[in-house]
């Protein structure tokens, strides 16, 4: 591998990213002190890098191109995933065990900083799981989701700070009223192409935002609004660090609820629909399924969710502002979706884990975040289009048929 | 009146460069039916080379016209070389995917290279300098129509026309066509659309980063964020006249410009992303082929 | 024998291109018809009028499900005239290459169940009953079609033969009264052509579906439909039971040009 002509390759690929990032690396100007500040260092560091990440980028095409012929030969490429089904569920069935023991027991083992972090995972978990429903099932590239969560999170702070509603209330409200946003965008722009719906919603998503911004007298503008009051229990008031362990739980329930229907919704008639609709639009209508409307329930269940988390967010922050639901924050959940893997309920939650608790450990990710989720969204698709874990389509039991008779 | 003058010339400006944006928008689209999302950015790294070219141009003591040449040059060569890589690591490996892997991988692209520009340069807005001279026998109008409005909606029209020779009348124009309308057929009648592409590319990149040099001499000022916004208006610039045709990118720019001009002198200035977005939206559920596009049937 | 497809000068253009002109049609219940013509004739064109995929210029398409009902069909959205009970398959295979064979099935029986949301989060015995019930009925069609060895293969990885049968069962799924197939014969060896044959007299004969398709293999056209159009530039240039139109000059100009005409 290591030969002349790779290293020709990977030369010159240094010596073009070299060329390509010199004034923006190696050059920094302040234009206001007219000082130059040359940074050879860096050129020094794309050169080293470019250089062995193309010995890395050759290699993964070649896998992935060899890959693609071993399927037209026939071969089956058995996911990492299938095989841990296929395998002893025994282990499966333990994996789950020790998970939700450690989920019971985390807000009491470790501080209510920990707690709060695992919150905000799981609240990802949702958003993904979501968003997954629009973007994996169906196939509808929604580049606006953080719109419906803003609804929610809004709802709970406007109809609180006006009518004294409680969270138990304004919960299911949010998440009608996610819904309800959800049609009203998808009800004329789902007929779309799916290229244009992508920026349509990315459109819808920035004209929420600035209308929050900007409409001072509904939303308090960019200074947002405080004071939100965190869930009750019965009534109960509980103090932060009880309140954060009750709001755990809750999202823990809230998350388990969302994996319960999301599966349930999988291999249901409508789930079925969602997947062949993203498979072949043309196709799909032509054997019967409406179009429009099996898009307009994937959009609208989808930015539920959304409009659920977004109640429970502004529950657990008690302050929210429009800065909290740019479109980063949709890039973050879509960049969850498409690592895990579209359309796998597990590979969502490991998702989730990754991208959200890495920058929140590893202190130099914070930093470059979002390049890291830039690069995470071309990466994959280019090598790993179905995520860590791609989705298995289930194997109905027949009578006298063994479900995989030809897998094995 | 003269407001209304001022607001009718202002869109112009305004339209002159989404037009010049959206050319962008619309030749990729038309070659590899694809919105790439991270053109915008390229018209970013084209106002940033520019800057940085300029101001190190400066330091070292070279004159007024030289440094307008020669910065303005090398932002061209480096946004072209941009869009030219970019095609190379996000689309190309790409080619034959559904149709959502290409679209994910562009938003990807357009994130990446927003936060590099952020993390290798800075947040913060810098003051871009004056690169157009003023002309004195603008004086005159300068309260409605300034040196600059003129320059940019001159080079506009001479770089249209530009692109039009190229398209209509050479060799290299005939290919692209051929590539846009059956990229198999071209394949055989012997055009290499591997290259075809990248020229879109390149070419759509340097109209892209002239866009930029020329607003960002305009508005002064520029930041690693201008590129999302401007990459989506001019995207409803080229959907507006009817993506995949370049006069009606022209005539789309033309109508934002004005819109968006109108809007804010009229309506409200707090919201003006708000109606550029809210057309696109409108746009596309009356008339999703545009104004001068046709109505495609899809190939079954 | 009742008329159950009518098309009455049906029009299609193309911007200039006029792929339809004025084209009519009859289909009476349990005909096998065959459309022919050269590439180009506006074979799959009409197909696509028909079906919902493109709104005609001009002209009528009636359907008539039951004796004494007839539905214009013209504009139409694709699912809703599947709904109707007509169903096609098309050209270059479309399944949902990334679902099984048997999901692939499973997708027909969606216009004939209605389970919605609700019912799939809580499972509650009619929507038990109704999935079992489309499982079953998408089984019992793999087994007729001889694919049910396929079940849990991912319609990607069939071979191309059996994609074409999957096509078919696909659509028959959607209990049609008529089936429209293009090209089913396309691609396949000479065993397999052999298979369609009987598989497509049997689905006349077994299910009472009745069948138009547009096929080139001559050899089978000639042998299983009881009349054949035969198009040429959007148009109808001749019709009739096979043995007529084997000798038909028209045919043999529009086919072979006018040198062979004798």
């Amino acid at each position: 591998m290591l030969n002349v002509s790779e290293m020709k390759k990977s030369l010159l690929v240094s010596i073009w990213f070299m060329f390509l990032t010199f004034p923006i690396m190696v050059i920094r100007v302040n234009p206001i002190e007219k000082i130059v500040e040359w940074r050879w260092g860096n050129m020094f560091l794309v050169g080293i890098g470019s250089f062995i990440l193309s010995f890395i980028w050759r290699y993964f095409i070649r896998q992935k191109e060899s890959g693609l012929k071993k399927v037209e030969m026939g071969e089956k490429i058995i996911p990492f995933f299938e095989k841990l089904r296929s395998g002893d569920s025994i282990y499966l069935r333990s994996l789950c065990m020790t998970l939700s023991c450690a989920a019971a027991v985390f807000p009491f083992v470790f501080s209510t900083y920990q707690t709060t972090i695992m919150t905000t995972v799981l609240m990802y978990v949702v958003l993904g799981l979501g968003l997954n429903i629009v973007v994996g099932l169906a196939g509808l590239l929604d580049l606006g989701y953080v719109a419906f969560y803003a609804v929610g999170a809004y709802s709970y702070a406007l109809l609180n700070y006006h009518f004294g509603l409680g969270f138990w209330t304004v919960l299911p409200l949010g998440a009608v009223l996610g819904a309800f946003f959800g049609i009203l965008l998808g009800f004329p722009v789902l007929r779309l192409r799916g290229d244009y719906l992508a920026i349509v919603t990315l459109g819808f998503g920035e004209i929420i935002r600035l209308v929050l911004e900007n409409w001072n007298e509904f939303s308090f503008g960019p200074s947002g609004i405080a004071n939100i009051p965190r869930p009750s229990f019965l009534g109960i008031q509980f103090s932060l660090q009880q309140a954060t362990v009750y709001q755990y739980f809750l999202t823990i329930g809230l998350a388990l609820c969302t994996i319960f229907v999301v599966n349930r919704l999988q291999d249901s008639r409508i789930g079925r629909a969602w997947i062949a609709l993203r498979e072949d639009e043309t196709a799909c209508q032509a054997m019967g399924v409406d179009k429009v409307r099996t898009k307009l329930r994937a959009f609208a269940l989808g930015a539920t969710w959304a409009g659920m988390v977004g109640v429970m967010f502004a529950a657990k922050t008690t302050f929210i502002n429009p800065a909290s639901f740019t479109f980063i924050e949709s890039a973050l959940i879509l960049s969850i979706v498409v690592l895990g893997g579209m359309g796998s309920v597990p590979g969502v939650v490991i998702g989730a884990c990754i991208l959200i608790l890495l920058p929140e450990y590893l202190r130099a990710f914070t930093e470059f975040r979002m390049l890291l989720f830039g690069a995470i969204l071309v990466l994959m698709m280019v090598f790993r289009p179905q995520g860590i874990i791609s989705n298995v389509r289930r194997t109905y039991e027949l009578k006298g048929v063994p479900g995989r008779t030809l897998r094995d | 009146m003269e407001y209304f003058l001022q607001l009718l010339l202002g869109g112009l400006t305004r339209g002159s460069i989404y037009a010049l944006i959206a050319l962008g928008y619309t030749m990729v689209y038309g070659i590899i039916e694809l919105i790439n999302f991270a053109h915008g950015e390229i018209y970013m790294i084209g106002a940033f080379t520019a800057l940085i070219m300029s101001s190190v141009l400066t330091l070292y003591g070279f004159n007024e016209v030289s440094i307008i040449v020669l910065s303005s040059l090398i932002a061209l060569i480096y946004s072209s070389a941009y869009g030219f890589t970019v095609e190379k690591i996000a689309y190309k490996p790409l080619r034959g995917a559904p149709r959502l892997s290409p679209l994910i991988s562009a938003i990807g692209m357009s994130i990446f290279l927003q936060n590099y520009v952020l993390l290798a340069q800075t947040s913060d807005f810098l003051p871009f300098p004056t690169l157009i001279p003023e002309f004195n026998f603008m004086k005159n109008y300068e309260h409605v129509f300034g040196s600059t409005e003129l320059v940019i909606v001159v080079t506009t029209v001479l770089v249209m026309i530009l692109l039009t020779i190229l398209i209509k009348f050479t060799k290299i124009g005939r290919a692209m066509r051929a590539t846009a309308q059956d990229k198999k057929m071209a394949m055989l009648v012997g055009i290499n659309v591997n290259k075809i592409i990248s020229v879109t590319f390149i070419i759509g990149s340097v109209m892209a980063a002239i866009g930029g040099i020329l607003i960002a001499s305009h508005i002064g000022q520029i930041n690693f964020y201008i590129g999302f916004i401007a990459g989506i208006k001019a995207f409803t610039a080229a959907v507006l006249g009817g993506i995949g045709s370049i006069p009606g990118a022209v005539l789309g720019g033309f109508v934002l410009g004005w819109t968006e001009s109108f809007a804010t002198g009229y309506v409200s200035s707090d919201y003006e992303d708000v109606f550029a977005f809210a057309l696109l939206v409108l746009i596309l559920i009356f008339r999703p082929e545009g104004i001068l596009g046709k109505s495609s049937s899809q190939k079954v | 024998m009742r008329t159950i497809l009518e098309i009455n000068k049906l029009s299609m253009d193309f911007g200039g291109l006029r792929a339809l002109d004025n084209f009519d049609l009859k289909m009476n219940e349990g005909e096998i018809v065959a459309l022919i013509g050269p590439n180009g004739a506006g074979k799959t064109t009409l197909f696509n009028c028909a079906t919902g995929i493109y709104a005609p210029s001009g002209g009528d398409i009636f359907l008539s499900p039951e004796p004494d009902r007839k539905i214009r069909i013209n504009s139409l959205k694709p699912n809703i005239i599947t709904g109707k009970g007509m169903i096609r398959t098309f050209q270059n295979i479309r399944l949902f290459p990334n679902m099984t064979v048997l999901e692939n099935v499973m997708i027909g029986r969606h216009c004939r169940t209605s389970s919605g949301i609700l019912g799939a989060i809580l499972r509650n015995d009619s929507t038990r009953k109704e999935e079992s019930g489309i499982v079953d009925h998408s089984y019992k069609i793999l087994e007729k079609i001889g694919l049910n060895h396929f079940v849990s293969e991912l319609a990607r990885n069939l071979p191309y033969g059996a994609q074409k049968k999957l096509e078919i069962a696909r659509a028959l799924a959607t209990e049609p009264f008529l089936l429209l197939l293009d090209e089913p014969a396309a691609g396949l060896n000479a065993r397999e052509t052999k298979e369609l044959d009987t598989l497509i007299a049997q689905i006349r004969d077994e299910e009472k579906i009745s069948i138009l398709l547009i096929e080139h293999d001559m050899k089978l056209v000639m042998s299983i439909s009881d009349r054949i159009v035969v198009m040429d530039y959007g148009r109808k240039i001749a019709e009739g039971p096979p043995d007529e139109i084997r000798i038909n000059p028209v045919v043999i100009k529009a086919y072979l040009g006018e040198e062979f005409v004798a």
